[in-house]
């Protein structure tokens, strides 16, 4: 099985470790992974805050660098639904001079859409992987369902089964479904509300020895408000812990 | 006063919304409780009946009613001048505030009661009857209170949702004299004792209207208290306000309407009273009033009608599941959107109702969650729409410089590989902690959080290396 990886901007600079984990998860469930250099940014910064020009501009690239994957894989449920759902949206809102190639980059978004998954959401549906080891065992988890992962992707058994299925206790947290605050671009422009969203994630938050979620963005909102607020508490990439969950022993620090 | 030189400040968002969370910590402890138990009354209600279905079903009659929403509106006007009632159309608040001052000149009404209606909140009715001479009262409790305080609603189902009870027995406390430990109950029965009087002095009752079945010319409206049905029927002369949206083709549709709008916005089956008004009192009916004029009104909504992405949310029922819902509001609750309509719903219709340059930053206020679309009974792509504004903000240029050539830049990057990781080497080697709060987007970053540590490498330099 061929996996190519697309570890997303955020990734690559600020999760590089959580996406070097999530490379070991692939192989060990036995899938030859490649990561096609020429990878960027998936656009959704740019969708989301109403450039869409730029963002045309984002997907028809990152359309190009994944033309031959058999499969594309994403540390980051958001960047997955921008692939999975915005992308065949994008291309078939945008009248374009030449009807012909309009015609084929729709095809080609519908296409990349129905072979690019979540990595949690391709090691449950597509692997069909149910138990990676018992290197979670006793641990106290707090799963945060990034809201693209949740609503968009409907991806929101398939982390929590896969972190239990490593002997993890993944803690009721009320707000576990709530949005984080982060949002892209609406974190810096509405900086106080976003603010408070996070502190009611926080405020709400059980007894637990790390946090995660499949989402970067929503990692590094809760641990940066976290942190102002002299929280000790860990947070860590989802694909680190189930890393652990298969090696029993943490190959990276969390970010705290 | 006119739409334009209204109070509206939408423009004040950051800050407003800003300085609740700051000086009135309380407001979020409020909103935050109210909203959270309306939300999980509206789930119960809906897991109990197939309301996917109901859902799609609702969705699919506003959609037929507003591609055919000249023909309704004019059925709907024949059919209720044939019941006795009288029709205006009003295309803005100020042609309403004057139809409203002639039937108030002719009639020489002193006082008005009012049965709760968003859009006479949207029109500054209240203001302008002032100005007139006219004392109005708000019946409906949550607007009593509101009223009492000076206070514009804060949510479209529970306008005072941003007060707790204390702050009620308070302010009871100081108006109609109830001990400082009345219960709610006690409380109301004090309003309701206080608004006996009003119901029976006034000349005028305003009210809004939840629906308009065109077949019959009827107005349906949705209540808890009575205060609706009283105000519609106990003065001389009742005058129903209603959006040109909220028709709907058949009699028969209010059935599924009332209870899916009831089960949305506060989880019932349907609500306490529903009254449904054809007209004025008939010959052989002891109650009702002896004049009823049902004014339609525009104020913005054909700008949104006109738009092809935008007019869906014209469907919107005014339930408030929305807002319940949003992580956003829940937050400050409707007064920092500075405007009638807040919440998710609220920044949709601003850019039509009142110009995409008075209603931005609203629809930047949401950090594109989604929940709303799960609850919304019309199926409003609220998130799409939001995107549309903010597209159409792009178009127009009514984003900041920086931003473009920001996203201009980083687009240009993206597509050069090379370019954009040697760019994000240089980025993860600023020392941000340092600079991150004289730039732009960091700097709001940096006001409530920690900046964020990069990793030690980046993943393309640890693929380069080899990963065990």
């Amino acid at each position: 099985m061929n996996v190519s990886l697309f570890v997303t901007c955020l990734g690559d600079q600020f999760f590089a470790d959580a996406c070097a984990d999530a490379v070991r998860l692939l192989r060990h469930v036995g899938a030859e992974v490649s990561f096609p250099l020429a990878q960027t940014c998936c656009g959704q910064p740019a969708y989301n805050s109403g450039h869409r020009d730029e963002a045309l501009r984002m997907m028809k690239h990152t359309v190009d660098v994944f033309e031959d994957a058999d499969y594309v894989v994403l540390p980051s449920g958001s960047c997955a639904c921008m692939m999975r759902t915005l992308y065949p949206e994008l291309a078939g809102s945008s009248p374009e001079d030449d009807p012909t190639a309009a015609e084929t980059m729709r095809n080609a978004t519908r296409e990349l859409a129905a072979r690019t998954y979540e990595l949690s959401q391709f090691l449950a549906t597509v692997v069909g992987v149910q138990h990676l080891g018992n290197g979670l065992d006793g641990q106290r988890v707090a799963y945060h369902h990034g809201c693209h992962a949740l609503r968009e992707l409907g991806v929101s058994s398939e982390p929590v089964a896969l972190l239990r299925g490593a002997g993890a206790r993944v803690m009721e947290w009320s707000a576990d479904q709530e949005c984080c605050g982060f949002g892209g671009t609406f974190s810096a422009k509405l900086p106080e509300v976003s603010a408070a969203m996070a502190d009611h994630k926080l405020d709400t938050l059980p007894e637990v020895d790390v946090v995660t979620s499949a989402d970067g963005g929503c990692l590094l909102q809760l641990s940066g408000r976290a942190l102002r607020r002299s929280s000790d508490v860990p947070f860590r990439h989802l694909a680190s812990l189930l890393w652990q969950g298969v090696t029993g022993t943490a190959e990276s620090e969390g970010r705290t | 006063m006119s739409g334009n030189s209204s109070t509206f400040r939408p423009a004040s968002y950051r800050e407003a919304s800003a300085r609740t969370l700051r000086d009135t910590p309380e407001v979020r402890d409020s909103v935050g409780s109210a909203t959270r138990t309306f939300d999980a009354l509206r789930t119960k209600a809906y897991a109990e009946v197939d309301s996917d279905r109901w859902r799609d079903w609702a969705q699919d009659v506003k959609a037929h009613a507003l591609t055919h929403l000249d023909e309704y509106l004019e059925q709907a006007e024949q059919s209720l001048v044939a019941n006795g009632a009288h029709v205006h159309w009003a295309s803005s608040a100020d042609d309403v505030h004057r139809l409203l001052e002639a039937i108030v000149v002719e009639h020489e009404v002193r006082t008005v009661v009012k049965a709760k209606s968003m859009l006479s909140e949207e029109l500054e009715v209240n203001a302008h009857l002032d100005t007139l001479g006219v004392r109005s009262v708000e019946t409906d409790l949550g607007e009593y209170i509101i009223q009492l305080l000076g206070e514009p609603p804060s949510h479209i189902v529970g306008p005072a949702i941003h007060r707790s009870l204390e702050d009620c027995r308070a302010l009871f406390h100081e108006e109609l004299g109830t001990p400082m430990d009345a219960d709610p109950d006690e409380l109301a029965a004090a309003a309701r004792a206080a608004l006996r009087g009003d119901f029976l002095a006034a000349d005028l009752g305003i009210s809004g209207g939840n629906f308009v079945a065109a077949d019959t010319g009827t107005i349906a409206l949705i209540e808890n208290e009575g205060n609706i049905r009283l105000t519609t029927s106990v003065p001389r002369i009742h005058v129903a306000l209603v959006g040109i949206e909220k028709i709907v083709p058949r009699f028969e549709d209010l059935a599924g309407f009332l209870q899916l709008t009831a089960r949305a916005a506060t989880g019932q089956p349907i609500g306490l009273f529903v009254s449904l008004i054809q007209g004025p009192r008939r010959a052989d009916e002891v109650d009702g009033p002896e004049e009823v004029h049902v004014v339609f009104v525009d104020n913005g909504r054909t700008a949104l009608y006109e738009d092809d992405t935008a007019w869906e949310a014209l469907r919107c029922v005014r339930c408030g599941a929305c807002l319940n819902i949003c992580p956003v509001y829940r937050q400050t609750g409707g007064h920092a959107y500075g405007w009638t309509y807040s919440g998710p719903i609220g920044a949709i219709i601003a850019p039509g109702l009142l110009g995409l340059d008075r209603a931005l930053p609203l629809p930047h206020a949401s950090s594109l969650c989604g929940a709303c679309v799960d609850v919304c009974p019309v199926r409003i792509p609220i998130p799409e729409l939001l995107v549309h504004w903010r597209e159409r903000t792009v178009e127009e240029g009514r984003n900041s410089v920086g931003e473009r050539l920001a996203m201009r830049s980083y687009a240009e990057l993206a597509e050069r590989p090379s370019a954009f990781s040697t760019a994000g080497e240089a980025l993860r080697w600023t020392p941000w902690r340092a600079v991150g709060k004289a730039l732009p987007v960091l700097s709001g970053w940096m006001q409530e959080r920690e900046a964020p540590t990069p990793s030690p490498k980046s993943f393309r330099d640890l693929w380069r290396e080899g990963i065990e």
